[in-house]
């Protein structure tokens, strides 16, 4: 369970872009999660709720887009989709690959505020 | 309040104060020619077994140290240090996970110039600490034959952070009917090309092969830095 010092950090990096905006009341984070981070978005968002508590960003809500995990095939010479992290093959032709394109990403893509 | 709502861009990796520090410390060891080694693994798999072997047999052959982290007590480094290789314990507390900072204050005192080989025991958590870069040039796995064959599939992630997987407790995979043709197809599935060892920290099956490996890997990877 490190959602929550993901979640602080979370709060950190929102609050200096706030006040970089004027301390501008924020409402909505918008952010990008890899289902190869290890991070589980349940519990990012309750943890999220418990680290904004009595913060400029008490109140906003964190918005998680997930992010599935991309392969590069070798065979195919493509990025391909795999349809489990249980098993890194290419969909398609089914050749193994350890490379991966996407899925851990976990970043503040942006935010929505009022001023 | 007043005005429209308005959108902000940011596109800042939530993560990267971490791996700014991560980043420093791989530089600072390319630079003193030291390997830094991580483990990670579920409690009680034997990496504190598996690192006090490999200091011991190691020590002869090069300058070893070990940092251990733990959420309470020093045990683990009281048990290292039988080893005589310089150990510290890093606490950390409710935090499930190392992170690359608390690398770097564990370090504050010690000449990376002088060590060959930093071993960094992580907390035992198959789950937590694949998010975390700490700086080193390999990431091992450890999995135990107790732990059933099915490990790989059930923490994928941490496997696919992982550079190498070493099984542990060979000597105990007769009693426990170890499966070792299906743990290693586990491992090939969330990690293809993965290289594995099996070993027994207790009798020291299969230590020699994974120390000469280790010994390899940290001249190619210093060689590379000299060209």
């Amino acid at each position: 369970m490190h959602e929550l010092s993901i979640a602080m950090s979370i709060v950190d990096m929102v609050q200096e872009a706030a006040e970089r905006q004027g301390n501008a009341q924020v409402q909505f984070v918008y952010l990008r999660l890899g289902l190869l981070t290890g991070v589980v978005k349940e519990a990012l968002l309750s943890s999220y709720e418990m680290a904004c508590a009595e913060t400029l960003l008490e109140g906003s809500t964190l918005v998680i887009e997930e992010i599935p995990v991309e392969v590069f095939c070798p065979k195919c010479d493509g990025p391909r989709l795999v349809e489990s992290i249980q098993w890194f093959c290419c969909p398609e032709c089914g050749t193994p690959t350890p490379k991966v394109l996407h899925g851990k990403e976990l970043e503040v893509v942006a935010l929505e505020i009022r001023e | 309040m007043s005005g429209e709502p308005r959108l902000v861009e940011v596109r800042k990796n939530v993560l990267k104060q971490n791996d700014l520090v991560a980043r420093a410390l791989r530089e600072r060891f390319r630079q003193a020619g030291m390997f830094a080694v991580s483990l990670v693994s579920s409690p009680g798999s034997g990496k504190t077994a598996f690192l006090e072997k490999t200091l011991t047999m190691l020590r002869s052959r090069a300058r070893v140290a070990a940092l251990v982290g733990d959420l309470a007590t020093e045990n683990d480094a009281a048990r290292l240090a039988r080893s005589q290789a310089p150990v510290k314990q890093i606490i950390t507390g409710t935090i499930c996970h190392l992170e690359a900072a608390m690398v770097k204050n564990a370090l504050d005192g010690w000449d990376v110039g002088e060590l060959d080989f930093l071993f960094i025991e992580n907390v035992g958590n198959l789950v937590c600490p694949s998010s975390y870069d700490l700086g080193e040039d390999l990431r091992i796995v450890l999995l135990s034959v107790t732990e059933g064959e099915d490990k790989p599939l059930k923490y994928p992630t941490i496997f696919n952070s992982a550079d190498v997987a070493v099984i542990t407790k060979l000597d105990l995979a007769a009693a426990v009917e170890f499966d070792e043709v299906m743990a290693r197809r586990n491992i090939q599935a969330v990690r293809p090309g993965m290289e594995v060892f099996t070993l027994s920290s207790k009798s020291g099956e299969g230590m020699a092969e994974f120390l000469e490996f280790l010994q390899t890997r940290r001249r190619q990877c210093r060689a590379a830095v000299a060209v």
